[in-house]
């Protein structure tokens, strides 16, 4: 891997070198390097573009890293990517992409993440996408999560994209069994004329599912974002979603929430705030020192943090 | 040494004449001293703190700080000279910790053990605390005493503070009057305290008696606090 790609892989996956445990590297469009354990397999899809990760149940404290980076400008790739995790696992999966494009074409990566978790397990997934370059040519990532959620089985989800993507669209849906648990944190700036639309759709099939999805957004300068929350309530369930935003300059956001309770017990709740940072936060921290734009500054970075 | 000249605040209201709050304050806040300034609500007391920091302008007249004319300068500048100021209503943030805010109070990276040594001082177990965001997870006596504690972390010559009682019960409000007697006793900076309250006003120098947009009374805690509790009910100055 060059100097370029190995930026990209630090500020995806906090990778300065190759990572312990399971990996698959991917770079523009190949995959470089790979190592499996005794625990977790990944096998290179044959029909299309994409592996399968598979955890054998009872694996606990492994993880696995696979990271995407792009560094031809005008590279487009659609990516397959399915996990299966057995039964009484405990994994963390860390995936992310970043796009360095320095020409005038379009770069973008679409991938599709498909999660298929047994029973008991617990699952961190942590997605960081990424872009740089001084091109013409748009960095663009798309990318889907497909979750279900065995019984009683757990996943925190834990997506940030900070910089440089000019346009996204992700999608996220899940399926939760009885008793299954999934919360959802995702962190998106936007700025110049980006444009990010984040969609999940979570159904709660599962006598005592729960989900809680939050989403801390910053819009600034001219950009746009839409965010849509569906949670479907279909059986004595608990669901949540919060989406808080923050917007800047020209930027606007639109944030639709919306929660449909198909059984007596489904306890859904959502909630959604838009709006400026608060004057009197900036002025708090003036008076600590700050000038404006700092105080602005270390606002935003809390509030994405 | 902080000066005060013929400071006025005038809010432009509906009808033809602006609203006073202030008018026409004269005052001189030496080093090391520490001043109460009470009086009735709506008084212009709080306003007066404001216009010090930089938070509010002043219609008219001159603020000076060790000699310079510091009138026109705007918040980051007046924090920067060595002016603290402790909100009547301490501030939430969503994500900023308490150990980030204290560091920023603080100007620099501080050891964790230094960041929990100014909430102890504060009555916050601090180890409950460091990590917690300053959010509305907290409890306003806790937003309070971690207000306190950034402006102790600051140590500048001259901290406002803006009613510091407000909100606090009365367990931690024996603790806050702890903490303002420290201060005081190391007399290395001037304390400007806003409050209601006969506990504070004892331990300070010098009393200002605020109302109605002017100074009622101002000299020596004892020449001025026997007056205002005999007065109670009908305190000349509160007339």
């Amino acid at each position: 891997m060059d100097e370029i790609q190995k930026t990209l892989l630090e500020q995806v996956a906090g990778l300065h070198d190759v990572p312990a445990g399971a990996y698959n590297i991917r770079a523009n469009g190949e995959s470089v390097a790979r190592n499996t354990s005794a625990n977790i397999d990944i096998v290179t899809k044959q029909d299309k573009q994409g592996i399968d990760i598979v955890i054998k149940p009872g694996t606990k404290k492994e993880s696995v890293h696979i990271p995407v980076v792009l560094s031809q400008s005008g590279l487009t790739e659609m990516v397959y990517n399915d996990f299966y995790i057995g039964d009484d696992c405990d994994v963390v999966i860390i995936a992310g992409c970043g796009i360095h494009n320095s020409g005038d074409l379009d770069s973008k990566h679409d991938g599709v993440h498909s999660f298929f978790i047994g029973k008991n397990s617990h699952v961190k997934y942590v997605e960081k996408h990424y872009g740089s370059g001084d091109g013409n040519g748009q960095r663009i990532m798309n990318p889907e999560t497909v979750v279900n959620l065995g019984e009683n089985s757990f996943m925190e989800m834990e997506t940030v994209q900070i910089k440089g993507v000019d346009s996204t669209k992700r999608t996220t849906s899940a399926t939760l069994d009885a008793g299954a648990k999934l919360i959802i944190t995702e962190r998106l700036m936007t700025h110049g004329s980006q444009t990010a639309e984040s969609s999940f759709q979570v159904d709660l099939n599962g006598e005592g599912s729960s989900a809680n999805l939050i989403s801390r957004a910053v819009a600034k300068e001219n950009s746009r974002q839409l965010f849509l929350a569906k949670i479907n309530g279909n059986n004595r369930c608990a669901g949540h979603s919060e989406c808080d935003a923050i917007i800047m300059d020209n930027a606007k956001i639109s944030a639709i929430p919306e929660i449909t309770a198909n059984h007596l017990d489904a306890a859904l709740i959502h909630e959604a705030a838009i709006g400026k940072i608060a004057g009197e936060q900036i002025i708090k921290l003036m008076t600590l020192g700050l000038t404006e734009a700092e105080a602005e500054e270390q606002i935003v970075n809390g509030f994405l943090k | 040494m902080l000066e005060l000249k013929n400071l006025s605040f005038q809010v432009k209201e509906q009808g033809p004449a602006p609203k006073e709050i202030i008018k026409d304050i004269s005052l001189t806040l030496g080093d090391n001293t520490f001043t109460a300034i009470t009086g009735p609500n709506g008084g212009g007391k709080s306003t007066l703190a404001k216009l010090i920091m930089g938070i509010e302008k002043p219609t008219g007249g001159q603020i000076l700080w060790n000699g310079q004319d510091i009138t026109e300068l705007d918040i980051t500048g007046r924090a920067r000279l060595g002016i603290s100021f402790a909100f009547q209503q301490p501030v939430r943030f969503k994500g900023i910790k308490v150990r980030d805010l204290i560091t920023l109070a603080a100007g620099e990276k501080l050891s964790t053990a230094a960041a929990c040594e100014y909430l102890s001082k504060v009555g916050l177990c601090a180890r409950d605390y460091i990590n917690r965001e300053v959010d509305a997870s907290l409890s306003g006596g806790e937003l309070k005493r971690i207000e306190i504690a950034s402006i102790i972390a600051r140590n500048t010559p001259l901290s406002v503070f803006d009613e510091p009682e407000a909100g606090i019960d009365l367990w931690s409000f024996s603790n806050l009057i702890k903490v303002f007697e420290e201060l005081h006793d190391k007399r290395e900076n001037s304390l400007v305290i806003i409050s209601h309250q006969e506990r504070i006003l004892n331990i300070a120098d010098e009393i200002v008696v605020i109302a109605d947009g002017a100074v009622k009374a101002k000299g020596k805690r004892e020449d001025i606090l026997p007056e205002l509790l005999n007065g109670t009910g009908g305190c000349k100055f509160y007339q």
